[in-house]
C-alpha cells in the first residue's frame, strides 16, 4: 500500500528550542497514526507540519505525494485539520460558518446541511457560534474539518469536549469507521492506540518509546 | 480568485455588522478630533491648506483604527489557519481584505466630512463635491492597498497595535501630501489656481504601485 506520510528526521525549532527532532515514521493510507506524549512534546507542532501552516527546518517530509514545504499548495483541498481552535467565527452561526468554509473550498450548500445532520447540529444551525456549548463547537469544528472530503485528516484531542452520544455521533466523519488516513494525537493512550494501526512516542520533541515513562 | 475573495469580504462585513468594532469607532474618534481641533485652534472655521490638513490627518489616523483590526476576527479566533487551509490564492484574501478596508473608510467618510465641514469648515463643499469624491476615493483605494499589506505584516505579531501605526503612517505620507494638496483649492475662500489634475494622478499612480506590489509581497506575509 502506498504511503500518505513519509516522514524521515523531521525536524523544526521555535527560534532556538527544538521542537521536534529525528521523527521518522511511515503512514499507509488508509491508516491511522496514534501521536503520544506530555505536554510540550511536539504533538501539535507535528500536525501543523503535516498540514503545512508550518516548515519543517530539517530532514525530509511527503504528505499525500507532496514534498514539504515546498508542495504545499497541493495539501489544503487534501488535508482536514481539527485543532485547538474550532477556526470558526464567534459571531456567525454555525451554518454559516460552515458556508463559508464550503465556498472557500469550492464545495456546495447541500453538503454544508448534510453535514450539520450529521452532526446533530440542524436545530442550532442557525445560532451564533459565540452561543453555543465547547462540545456543540467542536462538533461544527468537525464538520468544518470534513467539508471538503479530505483524504487525510489531523486530529488534535478531537473528542475532548464531547459527550460520549456526540462522539459516537461522529464517528462515521472523524474515526476509524471514516476509511481515512489520520493523525491522531491524544492523552487517552488506550483510547488512541485502540483505534491506531501505529503509534509514535514524543518527549521533548523526540522519538520515544510509548510506556509509562512517556509521560514523565 | 473572485469567489474567494467575495466569500472573505462578505464574512468580514458581515461581521462588522453585527460586531460595530471598526467603523464606530473610527467615525466617533474622527468626530471627537474635530472637536478638538475646533477648540484647541480656537476658531470657528478653518479654509485652505489648514482645513485640509486637519481633514486628511484626521481621517488617516483614524484608518490606523480600521487597519489594526482588519485581521482581528483572524487573529482572535484562529481564522488565519482557517484560511490558509483552504484552497485559497492569497491574492482573493488581499483583494478581500483591501476592499473591506476601502468600504469601511467609505462609510467612515459619509459621516466624519459632513461632520468636518459642519464644525470647521469655513466655505461650503457644495461646488466642489465632485472633486472632493474623487480625491477621497483615490485616497481611499491608496489606504486600503498599503493598508491590508500592513494589516497581513502585523496580523500574527503580539504587538502588531504598536506595528500598525509604525508601518503605515510613514508608508501614507505620499497620500497624505497628494490628497491634501488636491483638497486644499476646493477648501479656499476665494478661487485661485488650481493644480487637482496633477495631484490626483500622483495619487492614482500611488494607488496603482501599491495595489500591484501588495499582490506580489501578499504571498510571502503570511508565511510562518
Amino acid at each position: 500500500m502506498d504511503a500518505a506520510i513519509e516522514l524521515d528526521n523531521l525536524a523544526r525549532r521555535y527560534g532556538e528550542r527544538v521542537a521536534l527532532a529525528g521523527v521518522t515514521v511511515s503512514v499507509a493510507s488508509g491508516a491511522t497514526l496514534a501521536v503520544l506524549g506530555g505536554n510540550g512534546a511536539g504533538k501539535t507542532t507535528l500536525l501543523r507540519v503535516l498540514a503545512g501552516l508550518l516548515r519543517p527546518h530539517g530532514g525530509a517530509a511527503r504528505v499525500l505525494g507532496a514534498s514539504l514545504p515546498g508542495d504545499r499548495w497541493r495539501l489544503p483541498a487534501r488535508v482536514g485539520y481539527l485543532g485547538h481552535e474550532p477556526l470558526l467565527y464567534r459571531e456567525l452561526s454555525g451554518r454559516e460558518n460552515l458556508r463559508y468554509h464550503a465556498r472557500l473550498h469550492g464545495v456546495p450548500d447541500a453538503r454544508v446541511d448534510e453535514l450539520l445532520a450529521a452532526v446533530g447540529m440542524e436545530e442550532r444551525a442557525g445560532d451564533a457560534v459565540r452561543d453555543l456549548s465547547k462540545g456543540m463547537v467542536q462538533r461544527l469544528a468537525a464538520a468544518r474539518a470534513v467539508l471538503h472530503d479530505p483524504e487525510l485528516l489531523l486530529l488534535d484531542e478531537p473528542r475532548a469536549s464531547l459527550d460520549p452520544v456526540a462522539a459516537e455521533l461522529l464517528e462515521p466523519l472523524i474515526g476509524r469507521a471514516s476509511g481515512r488516513t489520520r493523525v491522531l494525537v491524544s492523552h487517552d493512550v488506550e483510547g488512541a492506540l485502540a483505534e491506531s494501526d501505529l503509534s509514535l512516542g514524543l518527549r521533548g520533541g523526540r522519538p520515544a518509546p510509548v510506556d509509562a515513562e512517556l509521560y514523565r | 480568485m473572485t469567489r474567494a475573495a467575495r466569500t472573505i469580504l462578505r464574512k468580514d462585513l458581515l461581521i462588522e455588522v453585527r460586531t460595530k468594532e471598526s467603523v464606530p469607532a473610527m467615525v466617533l474618534f474622527s468626530i471627537t478630533v474635530y472637536v478638538l481641533f475646533h477648540f484647541g485652534l480656537d476658531r470657528d472655521s478653518l479654509d485652505g491648506e489648514l482645513a485640509s490638513g486637519v481633514l486628511w490627518v484626521t481621517l488617516l489616523l483614524a484608518a490606523v483604527i480600521g487597519v489594526s483590526r482588519l485581521f482581528a476576527a483572524e487573529r482572535e479566533q484562529g481564522g488565519i489557519d482557517g484560511l490558509l487551509l483552504a484552497p485559497v490564492d492569497r491574492t482573493a484574501l488581499f483583494v478581500a481584505k483591501a476592499a473591506a478596508l476601502f468600504l469601511f473608510l467609505t462609510a467612515v467618510e459619509l459621516v466624519a466630512v459632513p461632520a468636518f465641514a459642519l464644525l470647521l469648515l469655513g466655505p461650503g463643499l457644495g461646488g466642489a463635491l465632485p472633486e472632493l469624491f474623487a480625491v477621497l476615493a483615490l485616497g481611499n483605494l491608496g489606504v486600503a492597498a498599503v493598508g491590508a499589506l500592513v494589516a497581513a505584516l502585523a496580523a500574527e505579531t503580539r504587538a502588531h497595535e504598536l506595528i500598525v501605526p509604525l508601518l503605515l503612517l510613514p508608508l501614507l505620507v505620499p497620500v497624505l501630501i497628494a490628497c491634501a494638496q488636491a483638497t486644499e483649492p476646493l477648501f479656499r475662500q476665494e478661487a485661485g489656481p488650481e493644480d487637482l489634475g496633477r495631484w490626483l494622478s500622483l495619487l492614482t499612480l500611488y494607488d496603482v504601485v501599491f495595489v500591484l506590489l501588495s499582490i506580489a509581497v501578499f504571498d510571502f506575509l503570511l508565511e510562518d
